[in-house]
């Protein structure tokens, strides 16, 4: 018993010791919040709410969507960002066919090996073939464009939260920083080689705009290419290249949904008929 | 073990009867988990979560074994295997995201399981060495999940994976050793992904393992049940099978269809966006925060900001941290009240839901937000309220307070009477 | 009143009337949804061990053939299995049309075994038919056997120039793969 007794006697004084500690570091914060400066955040948009096709349950791609899509990311991304998890043969998944598909693939250059002398060259791209990056690594890339790197473009829509409407808001949003913001947040303005964007957290990035006339890119079905319709077509296109399999996904879920809710439904008459017997009767 | 009303196996076949003269395995689990195992009539929902943890290890390991036979641990490749099985995989993508909403919803289940036995206080003798298993299945589950959360290699798992093990590096003198030789380099690469990879192959089998314990260990004094009260006679009880499998099979019903709305619908709900980009060694995220599991733990380690006498805050906090988890070890001797059940423990009750639980809910929204205030405030007055709680506040309470009136017996809470308990056979209220 | 529910014991319990076939009919119903649930988690666990679909897309080969000189050989790769590609002396053809296809343990003409308009030229996977070794015959002064053609030193397989087995263990052809002429110098295998 008295063995018992200590053991909680020096639980208390451990407890005691661990609550005192932490609310002495609480009165130290308490004390250095109330007199400095709150270090305040930059205010940033949250990406705007665009309605896209494949978004909810049901959601299904716009094969022509992402079609245009994919022109914007080839004649006007494609110049500085590679697509590395995506090879020529995925296109057929967003509607292209196999010679389309091994057109597009050859009109590409791969790194390769010459047959002859063994040396690294480059060759026309075949469909098992990946989208080639735009420069041969990493320090080239820094090099050619201010020492920021242009990331990969696979998984960026699942890389940032919103990933999509992020995109989207992102590519049509860039402005000119407002008198009002520059007066509450001189540090905003955008120094050399940074441009404004109200989307990107920190307010500036070292992108150029990269869509900004309408018309830009010429799309094939005739839809207008206005900068948001390019920004969302491209945005569309890259959802699909974060997650190829999203819509099969979505239409997988419903059947075994369903299937659960029945079996489910059984396993609840089921057990509540195996029960009534023993469950007390009310008076 | 168990009790003298449980139901004795009978072969119904010669096979069975071959059976179980040479290696009783089908009397084995009807003694388990069949018709031969009395469980106390009265089991709330709350009792069906360690079916449904047993259920999602078993989940772990089948979507674990699958994956690694399409993975790489090996930092050059192993983000980009990933996407390989994201992609090319058939059903990789199913597989990969079943794995990572099945850790999530294996937490919740055990975290559900966790508070039905504080609530109920099912660590008490006799059940002490269940909650001591529990415990330390739970401390294999975290370390587990730590280490799968770095195999994809993205950002969130380099930095983590940097971060935990920095935390060793807090140990006086040799902590810096302990951290290079944890890594197997000065920080994570080839050498931890590979040893990552090996040990969270291993581990899940190491808790299955803790898990048979634990269940034998309950085995032993039988399931306890919502009024704390021990089961006395047969008509407390009733067979496993099929009262129970019944209800377990329906809480599984309900389980499966959160967890595949999650899976199917929101796959990526649970995670962090910037897992989706590759380990960088040269760029941090702007905002490290673990799996929503390790919250609020990782509250409790941000919480202690301030040097000590010659304690450092870095030091404190890992002390703290790891502490939080190791007071449950304490629990069966630090809780002396005779009566178990919360519902007849007025005063243990105010405190469990009115300290605990909010407690425990700051520390989780602290732990997943930003290291800024008011969070880092917030977090500290839980931190102290989560030890003040199980080292001080428990032990006091349970010697002060004066419990409910308890029912006679199982019988009698469930059915308003007990012909026994009428008849006078035992007045007292044992417990 | 509650005592019958105490008193009633599980076995008995529901076991009047039309409850036993009510009762008998909802738990079978809901351990057969449980068994086909638990049937339809085997197909994506065993799908998933198929070819997944870059090794699937990488199943076709173009090779060009322009560069083989008659007598010559060269090896490619089709789905990561070496490929044979000779091209056939007019001394190699008529050899290999002398033999009786019929005396063959896999009876085949050169014919057979070619296009039509590039008898010459031999297509086979250099994958010996017996247990899967690779044949020696290919590169320039290896063995090519008895018969002229391919020979197999795991276990002494002899193929002659059409490719076909003409003594030893191996119990058919050297396989021939699905392929078509694209041009007059470029293959497409698979």
């Amino acid at each position: 018993m008295t063995k018992l007794l200590s053991i909680r006697l020096v639980a208390i004084l451990v407890g005691l010791g661990f609550a005192f500690i932490a609310l002495y570091s609480f009165v130290l914060g308490a004390y250095a919040a109330m007199t400095e400066e709150p270090a305040g955040h930059l205010p940033y948009e949250e990406p705007r709410d665009i309605a896209f096709s494949f978004d909810g349950p049901f959601g299904k791609w716009d094969i022509q969507q992402l079609q245009r899509g994919f022109k914007v990311y080839d004649e006007v991304c494609a110049a500085c960002h590679s697509l590395k998890y995506v090879a020529f043969r995925d296109l057929e998944q967003i509607g292209y066919d196999e010679g389309q598909v091994k057109a597009f693939a050859a009109s590409k250059q791969v790194p390769g090996i010459d047959p002859n002398t063994g040396e690294a060259t480059t060759r026309p791209g075949l469909p098992t073939d990946y989208f080639p990056s735009p420069y041969p690594n990493n320090v080239a890339a820094a090099a050619a464009n201010n020492n920021a790197i242009p990331p990969d473009l696979s998984l960026m829509t699942k890389a940032r939260g919103d990933g999509t409407n992020y995109v989207a808001s992102l590519l049509a949003g860039y402005a000119e920083p407002t008198a009002e913001l520059l007066e509450h947040h001189p540090e905003a303005a955008p120094g050399p080689g940074l441009y404004h964007n109200p989307y990107f957290p920190n307010l500036n990035l070292a992108m150029a705009p990269p869509l900004t006339t309408a018309g830009q890119v010429t799309y094939d079905d005739g839809t207008e290419a206005t900068v948001e319709q390019m920004s969302e077509d491209v945005a569309a296109f890259l959802t699909w290249t974060a997650e190829p399999r999203l819509v099969e996904r979505k239409q997988t879920g419903w059947p075994v949904l369903i299937f659960l809710l029945f079996a489910t439904v059984l396993a609840y008459l089921s057990k509540k008929q195996i029960w009534a017997a023993v469950k007390p009767k009310k008076h | 073990m168990s009790f003298p009303w449980a139901k004795e196996y009978t072969p119904s076949n010669p096979v069975m009867q071959f059976l179980d003269e040479k290696l009783p395995l089908p009397r084995l689990v009807y003694n388990a988990v069949g018709a031969g195992y009395p469980v106390p009539r009265n089991l709330s929902y709350f009792w069906n979560f360690g079916v449904l943890a047993g259920f999602f290890l078993v989940v772990q390991i089948v979507t674990g074994v699958v994956l690694a036979m399409h993975y790489a641990a090996n930092a050059q490749v192993a983000f980009a295997t990933t996407e390989h099985i994201m992609r090319d995989v058939n059903w990789g993508w199913l597989m990969r995201y079943a794995h990572a909403n099945g850790a999530s919803f294996f937490f919740i289940v055990v975290y559900l399981h966790i508070f039905r036995g504080l609530f109920y206080s099912s660590y008490k003798a006799p059940r002490e060495m269940i909650w001591l298993l529990g415990v330390v299945i739970f401390l294999l589950m975290m370390a587990t999940a730590f280490m799968g959360y770095v195999l994809p290699w993205g950002q969130m798992s380099f930095w983590g994976a940097k971060v935990i093990t920095g935390l060793f590096g807090a140990i006086p003198l040799v902590g810096e050793p302990i951290q290079i030789w944890l890594l197997g380099g000065f920080a994570p690469d080839n050498a931890a992904l590979n040893r990552f990879f090996s040990l969270h192959f291993l581990l899940p089998f190491v808790i299955a393992g803790v898990v048979i314990l634990h269940i034998w260990a309950l085995h032993i004094p039988g399931s306890s049940n919502p009024t704390g009260v021990e089961v006395k006679q047969e008509s407390d009880t009733l067979p496993f099978h099929p009262y129970y499998t019944a209800k377990d099979g329906f809480g599984l019903g309900i389980a499966l269809i959160l967890f595949f709305s999650m899976v199917f619908f929101l796959p990526n709900a649970l995670g962090h966006p910037d897992n989706y980009i590759e380990a960088n060694p040269l760029s941090t995220p702007a905002h490290i925060v673990p799996e929503w599991y390790f919250w609020p733990f990782y509250a409790i380690l941000r919480a202690f900001t301030v040097d000590f006498l010659f304690f450092p805050a870095k030091l404190l906090g890992v002390i703290a941290m790891f502490g939080s988890i190791l007071v449950w070890f304490f629990l069966p001797w630090l809780d002396k009240s005779p009566v178990r059940s919360g519902h007849y423990r007025p005063l243990f009750r105010k405190f469990f839901w009115f300290g605990l639980i909010p407690a425990m809910v700051i520390l989780f929204i602290c732990g997943g937000a930003p290291a800024e205030e008011p969070y880092v405030m917030l977090s500290q007055l839980a931190t102290a309220y989560y030890f003040l709680h199980f080292l001080v506040i428990l032990p006091i309470v349970s010697q002060i307070e004066k419990p409910a009136p308890l029912p006679y017996s199982i019988t009698e809470a469930v059915l308003g009477s007990d012909k026994k308990a009428v008849l006078g056979e035992n007045a007292t209220p044992a417990v | 009143m509650a005592d019958t529910a105490a008193t009633a014991t599980p076995e008995t319990a529901g076991e009047t009337g039309d409850g036993i076939r009510r009762r008998d009919f909802l738990d079978i119903a809901a351990v057969s949804a449980a068994g086909i649930g638990g049937l339809a988690v085997v197909y994506p666990l065993v799908s998933q061990m198929a070819p997944s679909k870059d090794v699937l897309a990488a199943s076709t080969t173009e090779v060009d053939v322009s560069a083989v000189e008659p007598g010559q050989a060269i090896k490619a790769v089709f789905r990561k299995q070496p490929l044979f590609i000779r091209r056939l002396t007019p001394a190699e053809i008529a050899e290999a049309n002398a033999v009786n296809a019929g005396t063959l343990r896999d009876p085949q003409t050169l014919a057979e075994r070619t296009k039509e308009g590039h008898e010459d030229m031999l297509v086979t996977m250099g994958v010996c038919t017996h247990l899967g070794c690779v044949p020696l015959g290919a590169a320039e002064g290896e063995v090519k056997g008895e018969f002229g053609g391919y020979f197999c030193p795991c276990h002494g397989s002899h193929y002659d120039t059409a490719g076909r087995i003409r003594k030893g263990p191996a119990p058919t052809n050297l396989e021939v793969p699905e392929y078509a002429f694209t041009s007059d110098t470029v293959i497409q295998v698979g």
